[in-house]
């Protein structure tokens, strides 16, 4: 072995360069050093994307399918005045709608609303829990999206393109600024409610960025990440022999062949044994105080029925702790470094056409399986002191109708009351890591239909996550097929929402 | 450590750079400032009117030399006077160029680099890869030639090729390269007992013949057209795409020339007659993912399959990127939003239209299919003939109890003819009225009569006649059947029947319809119109007969729409009720007829059996869509209407005017002699392929922003030949692999490292991890356990439980058992949201978008797939039970070879030697654990074997497996 040789061509990065080739332009030099050391990164960034960071990391609860922001956090007399009347004309002239076809009905707010904390932001009775935390919380009630089916609207959402083939918020956010534990993923996925989200693994791809950046879905079930367990009959003692053994050859070819990815496989391997141990650490609910699991409404282990279900909408129980545990999961995985963590919860689509999607008894029930756990969540990272440094989102991937759906029937009939997909107004909160806590951001017309106040896009969305890690949204690049490619997308639409920031 | 790391590296990048700048101090446009225009002022002052300012273009020549409000941007030899230099590099940032707020400023090269552009005589030009290819000055032509271009580059800065790598890995290499497979250590010693350049052209030669050829290129296919088994997005239902895998499998290994291949996989639907195949090519834009979510609006993802075939086809071919240009012009390249829709519209005129049935269809045969149906189909129509046959004739066995006797008289309505032959089978034929009565008289001898019988008759003719008159429905409806007898006196008495059977009536018409005194009802056949019918009608009461007496039937056909009977039989019996009521159908008949349901069944089966695949179609002239430019790329807005066309930029290509161009002129004007991007597209992809990195870096970017090639000679003598040789994939590869370039060794020296950590120059074979198929097929084969299998629907392996949930999808993954668990990877059941772990985690694609290239990573992920997946694991397995039958002493070294295939020195299995005799130790104090292993290895050992030393081997042979040089190419 020659140790100087190794030393000198030890690096994760070779194959960076190599994809440079000699038109080495600036996406070499970013992608070689913006992924490893964050303080070398950070360092190269500087004259184009590094800002002073309000969060390190970002735990992100998506409530794949989209939850009514008129049964949550969006209280709007006027519907109740209008309830089951006509939808106006008004509203109607010239949209496209997924379901709804014809003149629908309005239909009221189904949940009584009150107002919470020294802010006094309206919340609806369906989340107790979360109104105990709002002061923490800046809640956005005119968010906007271009898109209307769950698929695109979640893509666009999550890589800023409705088409699949875009690098995720989370990849972006690795990629950008490296992780803080090297036994851990960077960007990891949770998911609950029985379905994978319905734009799939795209949602954590990397698109061109490479691929190490891609989410990796830590499962609950089976092993937190594939292919992590020995097989039967391989201790750990025997894992490390073969991987002592398997060493020693490796190093002979290094010595023969001089190629320092020869050395950074053999890093790879020690890396993947460590990683043996500390994920399942880290993934391990039992390690949690009965206090604490009981803040969540966490159950170590528990595997719910709804999870393997072919429809597992019809198995929801508002005391299903899945959704709890991946909460808790998600502070113990931000505690041990994890850049990003994303959560998917499905079953928000309530349309009230098929059991199991209705907003008169689904929902209650999903909020029943959340709320506790997220307000939960927000308190105790702030015991911890993490609530500064790490920032949550929470939100679906549209609104839902002030009309009912009446596709199926335009009368109301308990357990089928649904709204359809609004894609021009809808609510999501942030809180945490520089965030202005007890804010309500923008104000919606009586029927919650359209911003009259403050519109926020998406892409302003995308663009504060991106500012409060340090990030500038609009130099963030990275150069592929020619473009200078962005989350926030090509135009400067996207702008940072600097009054909600602390 | 990591900071000093990357700080080496930085001196590494910085001395690539200087490398290249200071190779030449002539400048040249393309080369040195194109690149700097287009990257850093063309956003706007390029081709894109909507974006430009100050009504100023830097992309044509002519506008850089006019006067403008600030004076001339470039004046020709006089640098200081430029108002380009004087902008670029003002310190006052309101005249700074580019604006702070929008980039970075030019760096002092760039700056230098410009002015001495400008100082040489600002000579303008082509973006180069838009210039016509001219052959290199090159004495030699293919390897040779190769190697005097690599040569050249490398003399140049006093390197030269690495010695000749050593034969076993040479080979090693040649497989791999070629059919994605290693080849046996007895193929590596064949070779190397005679290493002979001789010997090395063979064996390329072989290679390239080998099935496993076009199964191995295939792969580099499917990423380009976004190949996978199901629909993508939200629902991801399966879709049948694996006939078009197997039909470019088949195209790869016939070596079909790209031009032709160019013209099938766009447009072999508008070939003339084109064929099943030719159909069945268009599969390949069919890959385009569609939306089955509710809710959806079918037009929003037609047109975005679409745009997804413009920007495949112009990146594939040309290396452009299109994409950017839906929207608006693009920034950089020559492409104006309208010239895109142009192309889109060349794509707007095909039938499919993101419908949930994915039509239009193809229903695919190949050769086999085409011959086991018409064997099925023979056996059909032979059985169909057999039995009409046998029900012609009467049953021998019956003779006893049934007799036929010839009618003395018979008669039809209308003006049909009645003719009876020799055996007593009536025929009725000439005009057909819609209703029509028969007469017949039979002569009946002395005796009793109890019943008669009717047997509706098939003709024993071609085709497939029924038992009826109308050809479009031969169905039969016997309203009435009246009977009566007379005696010698001629005076008819009427018989009165009591029960009927048939060995078949249609629902709702039943045999005793036929006497119910109602002729609205009857008896009738359907749908079993083409075979022979039996009714037997027993009389109230039997009847003595005595000599000479006439029985008459009159047949009343009263339905309409000539549902009448053309030929029949007519028997009676003097035998009892019970004896004759079954005597509908015989037992020879009922063996045929149950023999032909079988048939029957069994080519139907087959019909819906065959793959149906999504093809291209083209609209009929009267249903075709008019094309209209998308504003911001939103189908929803609409602009003006666009025709056909191409790009202004390639205007050369289509020298005769094309008028309103095709997919079929799209491929000619894409394989065009004239056009100067395809050949240099694919001869690099291919390069890079089988060299490690293309000589242009991005190969999916060939425009202005895109790297310049490496070595521009040596591509273009690649691209010249490749065109001129008829585009062939064998005979571009072979003049690659001949080459010495090719065939040095790969050993990174730390001079080559300083000199070309890149190895740009190839003073080195590149030394690369395989691709995600290679490293799971290269287990399967080394272990013994890979099945040789082509083609068919694709397979799912085993892979971890529980990862198949998306949305709505019932569909499940069972792994397989048996052959289909061990076969190449590409026959791996690609499902787009959920894509084969182990494959991707080794950088395969979803099959979501086309992936012009995968990146190669190395990451813990990949170590994990490869000491804990189930295949892995098998492999170890397999290949430990076959090191156990060597002998003790040499195993482990034979293990090794197996897998590395060169000859092993002893002092190279030492570290194996002691985990084995450590691990034997371990799994004897532990036998439980070696057993456990056993199982999940699925190793079933043969009787005596010792155990924990099997299981030790388990681990030994997995430790062979995870060696880097096994996952490299070396």
């Amino acid at each position: 072995m020659n140790p100087g040789l190794e030393y000198r061509l030890r690096t994760t990065r070779r194959h960076l360069l190599r994809t440079a080739g000699l038109g080495l332009g600036s996406m070499a030099l970013q992608a070689l050093l913006a992924d490893d050391d964050p303080v070398i990164a950070s360092g190269q960034h500087a004259s184009a994307s590094r800002l002073q960071p309000r969060a390190k990391s970002v735990i992100y609860l998506h409530m794949a399918g989209s939850p009514s922001q008129l049964e949550l956090f969006e209280h709007k007399p006027k519907l109740q005045q209008l309830h089951l009347q006509d939808c106006p004309s008004s509203l109607l002239e010239g949209r496209r709608f997924a379901f709804i076809r014809g003149v629908p009905k309005i239909l009221a707010g189904q949940f009584r609303f009150a107002q919470h904390g020294e802010s006094g932001q309206w919340i609806s009775e369906l989340l107790p829990n979360f109104a105990g935390v709002s002061d923490r919380a800046c809640i956005i009630r005119t968010m906007h999206t271009e898109e209307f089916n769950h698929a695109p609207s979640q893509l666009y959402l999550h890589t800023g393109n409705a088409r699949v083939g875009s690098p995720a918020i989370g990849s972006w956010v690795t990629w950008g600024l490296g992780s803080l534990n090297q036994n851990l993923p960077g960007f990891v996925v949770l998911l609950s409610g029985g379905k994978t989200p319905d734009a799939g693994k795209s949602l954590w791809g990397t698109g061109y960025l490479p691929s190490v950046y891609q989410g990796v879905n830590c499962r609950t079930d089976g092993d937190p990440v594939l292919f992590l367990s020995d097989p039967q009959g391989i201790s750990r003692g025997v894992r490390r022999r073969m991987l002592d053994a398997l060493e020693e050859l490796n190093a002979a070819e290094l010595q023969r062949s001089g190629d320092p990815e020869t050395g950074t496989r053999m890093q790879q391997y020690e890396l993947a044994y460590r990683m043996q141990m500390t994920v399942p650490e880290v993934m391990d609910l039992t390690r949690e105080p009965k206090h604490i699991l009981e803040m969540y409404g966490a159950q170590p282990g528990y595997q719910s029925p709804a999870e393997t279900a072919a429809d597992p909408r019809v198995l929801y129980r508002g005391d299903d702790p899945t959704f709890a545990n991946n909460c808790l999961l998600a502070r113990r995985l931000v505690e041990s470094g994890v850049r990003f963590v994303q959560l998917y919860d499905w079953g928000w689509d309530h349309h009230g056409s098929s059991p199991g999607e209705s907003i008169d008894e689904t929902l209650p029930i999903k909020c029943r399986a959340s709320d506790r756990a997220i307000a939960a969540l927000i308190r105790d990272l702030e015991q911890r002191g993490l609530l500064d440094e790490t920032l949550i989102v929470w939100g679906g991937e549209f609104g839902r109708t002030p009309m009912m759906q009446n596709n199926v029937r335009s009368e109301l009939r308990k357990g089928f009351i649904g709204r359809d997909h609004h894609p021009d107004a809808f609510t999501m909160w942030l809180a945490g890591g520089g965030i202005r806590g007890g804010l309500a951001w923008g104000r919606t017309d009586e029927f919650g239909y359209e911003a009259v106040e403050n519109p926020t896009s998406v892409r302003d969305l995308q663009a504060t996550i991106l500012h409060t890690l340090g990030l500038d949204p609009h130099r963030f690049s990275y150069l592929y097929q020619g473009l200078q490619n962005r989350l926030i997308g090509p135009t400067d639409e996207g702008q940072v929402l600097r009054e909600i920031l602390a | 450590m990591q900071k000093q790391t990357v700080r080496g590296f930085l001196l590494l990048l910085i001395g690539v750079i200087q490398m290249r700048a200071g190779a030449d101090e002539q400048v040249r446009f393309d080369r040195d400032v194109l690149p700097i225009l287009s990257a850093r002022c063309f956003a706007c002052h390029g081709p894109d009117a909507e974006q430009r300012q100050a009504d100023l273009r830097l992309d044509q020549e002519q506008d850089i030399h006019r006067e403008h409000t600030e004076g001339i941007p470039v004046v020709a030899g006089n640098p200081d006077s430029s108002v380009l230099l004087r902008r670029v590099g003002a310190t006052d940032p309101d005249l700074l160029m580019p604006p702070p707020e929008s980039g970075p400023s030019l760096t002092a090269a760039e700056q230098h680099t410009l002015r001495l552009w400008i100082e040489q005589g600002a000579e303008w030009g082509l973006h180069w890869s838009f210039r016509p290819q001219v052959r290199p000055d090159v004495a030699s032509g293919g390897a040779a030639a190769i190697d005097e271009l690599v040569g050249r580059q490398l003399a140049a800065r006093s390197l030269q090729l690495s010695g000749p790598a050593d034969p076993y890995r040479k080979v090693r290499r040649l497989y791999l390269d070629l059919i994605g497979l290693p080849p046996t250590p007895e193929q590596a010693d064949a070779f190397a007992a005679d290493p002979s350049p001789e010997r090395w052209e063979q064996l390329v030669e072989t290679l390239l013949q080998q099935p496993q050829f076009g199964e191995h290129w295939a792969r580099m296919w499917m990423d380009l057209a976004r190949y996978a088994d199901t629909k993508g997005y939200e629902k991801d239902r399966g879709r049948t795409m694996w006939p078009w895998r197997d039909w470019l499998i088949g195209q790869l290994n016939a070596d079909r020339p790209l031009d032709e291949l160019t013209q099938e996989l766009l447009a072999g639907d508008l070939l003339p007659n084109a064929t099943m195949d030719q159909r069945l090519a268009t599969a390949f834009h069919r890959n385009t993912m569609s939306n089955d979510e509710g809710g959806t609006d079918n037009e929003e993802f037609r047109t975005l399959a679409v745009k997804d075939r413009v920007d495949l086809t112009l990146q594939v071919w040309m290396g452009l990127t299109a994409g950017c240009a839906k929207c608006h012009s693009h920034k950089y390249d020559p492409l104006s939003q309208q010239e895109y829709y142009g192309l889109y519209a060349i794509f707007n005129q095909t039938a499919d239209a993101d419908r949930p049935d994915d039509a239009p269809l193809l229903d695919v045969q190949g050769a086999d299919e085409q011959e086991q149906e018409e064997q099925l189909q023979k056996s059909v129509t032979a059985l169909r003939r057999q039995l009409r046959q046998l029900q012609r004739q009467p049953d021998p066995a019956e003779s006893e109890r049934w007799q036929v006797p010839i009618p003395v008289h018979s008669e039809a309505g209308g003006d049909a003819v009645c003719t009876v032959d020799a055996s007593g089978v009536i025929s009725v034929s000439g005009p057909s009225p819609a209703e029509n009565d028969y007469t017949i008289r039979l002569p009946l001898a002395a005796g009793v009569l109890s019943g008669i019988r009717i047997q509706a008759l098939v003709p024993d003719e071609a085709g497939n006649p029924g038992v009826g008159r109308n050809p479009e429905d031969p169905n039969f409806v016997l309203s009435e059947l009246e009977l009566s007898i007379a005696g010698s006196d001629k005076s008819f008495q009427p018989l009165r029947i009591a029960r009927a059977t048939a060995d078949f009536s249609q629902q709702g018409w039943p045999v005793t319809a036929a006497f119910d005194g109602d002729l609205k009802s009857g008896w009738a056949i359907s749908p079993r119109q083409s075979e022979m019918h039996t009714a037997v009608f027993v009389l109230s009461d039997p009847v003595q007969i005595a000599g000479n007496s006439t029985l008459q039937l009159v047949m009343r056909q009263r339905y309409g729409r000539s549902l009448t009977m053309r030929q029949f039989r007519i028997s009676v019996t003097a035998a009892a009720a019970t004896e004759i009521e079954g005597d509908v159908i015989s037992p020879a008949v009922q063996n045929v007829q149950s023999e032909l349901a079988d048939a029957e069944l069994k080519l139907k089966q087959f019909r819906t059996g065959l793959p149906r695949v999504p093809v291209m179609e083209e609209l009929p002239a009267e249903k075709r869509r008019e094309t209209r430019l998308h504003h911001r790329g939103n189908f929803l807005d609409p602009g003006d209407s666009v025709q056909a066309g191409f790009p202004q930029a390639f205007a050369a290509i289509a020298a005769a005017d094309m008028g309103s161009p095709g997919r079929l002129d799209l491929a000619n004007w894409l394989m065009s002699d004239l056009n100067p991007l395809t050949s240099r597209v694919w001869v690099n992809r291919i390069w890079s392929r089988v060299m490690g990195q293309g000589i242009v870096a991005t190969e999916e970017d060939f425009g202005a922003l895109g790297a310049l090639p490496s070595n521009p000679e040596l591509l273009e003598l690649l691209a010249v030949e490749y065109r001129e040789n008829g585009w062939s994939l064998r005979g571009l590869l072979k003049s690659i692999c001949l080459s010495n370039v090719y065939q040095q060794d790969s050993a990174v020296t730390a001079a080559l490292l300083q000199a070309d950590p890149e190895n740009v120059l190839y003073a080195r074979a590149s030394r690369y991890r395989l691709s995600a198929e290679a490293v799971r097929d290269q287990l399967l084969a080394v272990s013994g356990l890979l099945s040789s299998r082509q083609g068919g629907p694709p397979v799912m392996p085993p892979q971890p439980p529980g990862l198949w949930r998306s949305t709505y999808n019932s569909e499940n993954w069972v792994n397989a058992e048996g052959a289909d668990r061990y076969r190449r990877s590409l026959y791996t059941y690609l499902k787009r949201t959920t894509p084969f772990p182990a494959l991707t985690t080794f950088d395969s694609g979803s099959g979501e978008y086309c992936l012009i290239r995968r990146i190669r990573t190395n990451t813990p992920l990949q170590a994990l797939v490869l000491l804990n997946d189930q295949t892995a694991l098998e492999a170890a397995g397999a290949l430990a039970l076959r090191m156990m039958q060597q002998p003790t002493q040499q195993r482990l070294e034979w293990g090794m070879r197996q897998a590395l295939i060169r000859p092993i020195a002893a002092a190279e299995a030492e570290p194996l030697q002691r985990l084995a005799r450590e691990l034997r130790a371990e799994y004897g104090a532990d036998p439980e654990s070696a057993t456990a292993l056993l199982s999940s290895a699925r190793v079933e050992p043969a009787e005596a074997t010792d155990i924990p030393e099997l299981a030790a081997m388990i681990v030994v042979a997995g430790t062979i497996l995870n060696q880097d040089e096994f996952l490299t190419r070396n």
